[in-house]
């Protein structure tokens, strides 16, 4: 446990931030506004998997109003290769072809065209006098489907990659990943107890309220100049220049302030579209995704088919695991089957255990992260059978699950062996809590938990801190802000030299002013980005302490740095303020400077509690209470992590519930709103409660561990977990709404 | 397609009298952002779920994106630029603030400006009133438990100034 005293570390200070988004001055990119700037409007298909036989734009083109027209024959032939985007990688002929479809479509949604005009509405009507003709291929949308031999192929090139070996024939099944650890069938055969169940979950969307947009401005010398709504500044420049193939250092991306991601927000959609309009029109050029074409075209996670199995012995310890695991990538390779495969068994010391994973293309939107992308799937299903397990040897579940938590040394099924981690330390606070303690009584109420991993990783950050005459300090980084990191980051750099948060102006920079940074995502930014701005300040001190040496006549080693910051060389000691300005006055200006890549993990576990009641009328679930519990090592601003801990949370609730994709038969998606998608509102969750666990990471100077993603893992299971307590029936699907709950109640009643 | 003929518009905003040109079409979302700059009030959805727009039409609460430019004739308009007083911020930012009510903050313009109705109105309302009224706005981020904090707060704030 950390218990070293932080002035600043720990406080909640308002975020720098703040009045520019409580006024309405904040600038998102769809705010931007730039002289001559035309709108741009998408085509897209109306197919879930076509043969585009022609495009005739002719009509289009002569439209008055409009300055430039695209399809896919603009876009560069790009190679088959990977491009490392940070938190994972990305085949650029893909990446290309989604942004705008070459020879065939494969999904409703998929980008077949783009106007550039004088008003989006006039962008739009030419848009649609834009003559498309296809041929109609069959398609398929569930992963099981996708997977058989017979089923239609996406990609006439793709043959599976199993664990390097390729397979001959192509097929939708890009990888097949395989982990063991010990002899699984061995162990199951001497299991005392053994629970086994398929599970499915639905395709969710990340459903950040602002829709994807970009503005592009193509100067005549061949400077790209891009302003956008990405989680990450330079790997949205990266893909970019790669899919245009023009040099990086053409390319400047500006990040916005952006309207949430969560995940979502990584992969470039408008961006080499928006580019090339705007070479084509010599005009800057904005787009702006409708929301259905959000739904439609960006995101969402996959939907998964899952065959878990665990054996345990009479006293309750696991020994044997095994999982087939099944998970929609979407139209393009590279889904999240791995972190699944790694997740499934992440919060248990499993001796032994087998994984399987299949990463199945079908005719779906191109998935990309959501928030511990691939994790709550597995856990859906892995905290189901743990109860189950526990009910079946008559123990409790929070007790099986002290049991036989993962710790320090434990290995995962994927090879690491743990460094000091808190899952017992949450799963104690879970017992300790008020929540737990306090019985749930009434008919058709039940109470869940389950636990919850995520990997939580490092990556590479800059920072750079410019000393002002008055000893304040102005903090350049480079993660853009989704949550408040500007002031979580500028925090840990104020508690470094003895300032006060206000003392710093924090600054996300663009990629010509920012040192390299990596995205927003993987629960990375606090941690990793907060480290380098405590690098710079170290780094600042470091060269105070040389010109101060000069100035007091003595050697640097003499001089000290006090844990307030403060500098003391012989007989003198004076604040981080005051050598500041008799610095600057000696006519030094400091800047401190720091970049760092931590390869660690930060390992984010947690544990949460679920209260519901169902309405046996409709199958209804109502939350009662919940509470959210999670070691965050240290928070630096409590609030922040609250709000991870209790957004995360509505958002498992959501996809737990309601939320989902709903195919018609010509597997085009029926409800691309927010009003019949429906994600939770206000009035659909109560109070989210939160227990911060802070067991510290030695991997960071103040114990910081990643905390943005793991809330979203345990809701579905801890829900499953409640409504199973509640009406004896077993949730296998996800989302558990209410036309689903009432009918499996109904066979449930039907069979006992 | 030629645009339609534009319509001349007389209207209020925050205290203003404000002259503005639209096609019949237009929302007054759009009129606000694109004809008058005022890109405080959001577009999420533009089909009236998300409630990132909201902004007052003669006291009351509407999604922007919902109303037409043209039908804002003489009417009185509040968004969220107008809700801080010069330099002092309206209790109800202040305490999104000080409650970290908000995120990334998309949403933020539009419970800013939902949430003011409803305290004008009911400075002491309860937690399922607030949730109640304040169910057309969405956010994904926060889940909501900091807002309707937030909210609470701003009222007793208003309740012990009035």
């Amino acid at each position: 446990m950390t218990s070293t005293q932080y002035r600043v570390i720990g406080s909640r200070p308002v975020r720098h931030d703040g009045a520019d988004k409580v006024t309405g001055k904040a600038i998102y990119t769809a705010d931007t506004k730039l002289p001559g700037m035309l709108a741009g409007f998408v085509l897209r298909s109306p197919h879930a998997h076509a043969k585009i036989v022609s495009i005739d734009t002719s009509e289009a083109e002569t439209t008055p109003g409009v300055h430039a027209v695209v399809t896919g024959k603009d876009f560069p032939n790009v190679e088959n290769k990977m491009a490392d985007l940070g938190e994972g990688s990305v085949n650029l002929a893909y990446l290309s072809s989604n942004c705008m479809a070459q020879q065939k479509v494969l999904y409703r949604g998929h980008a077949v065209a783009a106007v550039a005009a004088t008003d989006v509405h006039i962008a739009e009507a030419a848009a649609k006098k834009i003559k498309v003709e296809y041929e109609v291929l069959d398609s398929v949308t569930w992963v099981l489907d996708a997977m058989k031999e017979d089923a239609p192929l996406l990609h006439a090139d793709l043959v599976t990659d199993s664990m390097g070996d390729k397979a001959e024939n192509p097929s939708n099944i890009p990888v097949h990943l395989h982990f063991e650890k010990g002899d699984a069938g061995k162990a199951f055969e001497e299991a005392d107890v053994i629970v086994e169940r398929e599970f499915k979950t639905a395709t969710v969307h990340q459903g950040y309220i602002e829709p994807h947009a970009v503005v592009a401005d193509y100067n005549e010398d061949g400077r790209l100049k891009i302003w956008t709504a990405t989680q990450g500044s330079f790997t949205a420049r990266q893909q970019t220049a790669e899919v245009l193939q023009i040099p990086l250092g053409n390319v400047l991306v500006t990040p916005c302030e952006i309207g949430g991601g969560f995940g979502g927000k990584i992969t470039v959609y408008l961006e080499p579209t928006a580019a090339i309009l705007s070479k084509k029109s010599g005009r800057p050029v904005r787009i702006t995704m409708t929301r259905a074409d959000v739904f439609e075209a960006s995101g969402p996670t996959p939907g998964s088919f899952m065959r878990v199995k665990i054996g345990a012995k009479n006293d309750g310890t696991m020994i044997a695991g095994e999982a087939w695991l099944a998970y929609d990538a979407g139209a393009y390779p590279g889904g999240m089957i791995g972190p699944g495969c790694m997740c499934v068994f992440s919060c248990y010391d499993i001796e032994h255990a087998v994984v399987d994973g299949y990463d199945v293309c079908l005719n779906k939107p191109k998935t990309s992260a959501y928030r511990a992308p691939g994790a709550t799937q597995v856990a859906f299903a892995t905290e189901q059978l743990v109860d189950e397990l526990a009910a079946k040897l008559g123990m409790c579940e929070l007790e099986i699950r002290q049991k036989n938590a993962v710790k320090e040394g434990s290995r995962r099924v994927d090879g690491p062996v743990y460094p000091p981690i808190g899952l017992e330390e949450c799963l104690q606070a879970v017992q300790n809590s008020d929540h737990w303690n306090t019985p749930l009584e009434g008919p058709n109420r039940g109470r869940g938990i389950a636990a919850g991993f995520w990997f939580g990783c490092g990556l590479k950050s800059s920072a750079a801190c410019t000393v002002n005459s008055d000893g304040t300090i102005n903090l350049l980084e480079g993660s853009t802000d989704i949550g408040g990191s500007r002031t979580s980051i500028a925090m840990q750099l104020a508690e470094v030299l003895g300032l006060e948060a206000d003392d710093i102006n924090p600054m996300v920079g663009d990629t010509d002013t920012a040192g390299y940074t990596d995205v927003t995502g993987g629960s990375r930014v606090t941690f990793a980005t907060g480290m380098a701005a405590y690098e710079a300040g170290r780094d600042l001190q470091q060269q105070m302490k040389t010109l101060a040496a000069d100035l007091w006549d003595c050697s640097a080693d003499e001089i000290t740095v006090g844990e307030d910051g403060s500098f003391t060389g012989g007989d003198k000691t004076v604040g981080f303020k005051e050598l500041a300005t008799e610095l600057f006055q000696a006519g030094e200006h400091l800047v401190g400077r720091a970049t760092v890549s931590p390869e660690c993990p930060t390992n984010g576990f947690g544990a949460q509690i679920a209260d519901i009641e169902v309405d046996p009328e409709t199958g209804k679930v109502t939350v009662l209470r919940y509470t959210t519990i999670q070691d965050a090592g240290k928070a630096i601003h409590p609030s922040y992590v609250e709000g991870q801990l209790q957004g995360g949370t509505v958002q498992g609730i959501g996809w737990a519930l309601n939320e989902e994709y709903f195919y018609k038969a010509d597997d085009t998606m029926a409800n691309a709103s927010f009003l019949d998608y429906r994600m939770p509102t206000m009035l659909d969750v109560p109070m989210i409660d939160t227990i911060i666990v802070e067991t510290g990471n030695p991997d960071h100077p103040y114990g910081v561990r990643g905390v943005g993603e793991t809330p979203i893992v345990p809701p579905p299971a801890a829900l499953a977990n409640a409504i199973f307590n509640a009406t004896n029936t077993r949730m296998t699907e996800l989302p558990m709404s209410p036309p689903k709950l009432w009918k499996a109640m109904q066979s449930n009643q039907t069979s006992e | 397609m030629s645009a339609s003929k534009k319509a001349h518009v007389t209207t209020t905003i925050n205290g203003e009298s404000t002259d503005f040109l639209c096609e019949p079409r237009h929302s007054l979302l759009e009129v606000l952002r694109d004809n008058l700059g005022l890109t405080g009030s959001k577009e999420g959805c533009n089909n009236g779920n998300c409630g990132a727009c909201t902004v007052l039409l003669n006291g009351r609460p509407v999604d922007s994106c919902l109303v037409l430019g043209v039908e804002v004739e003489g009417a009185e308009i509040e968004t969220v630029e107008g809700i801080a007083c010069s330099s002092n911020l309206h209790p109800v930012q202040q305490c999104f603030l000080e409650g970290a009510a908000l995120q990334c903050g998309i949403c933020t313009p539009g419970f800013l400006v939902a949430s003011k109705a409803l305290l004008d109105k009911d400075p002491n309302a309860s937690e399922e009133t607030i949730r109640f009224d304040l169910s057309g706005n969405l956010c994904r981020c926060t889940g909501y438990d900091k807002i309707v904090r937030a909210v609470q707060a701003a009222g007793q704030q208003m309740s012990a100034e009035a």
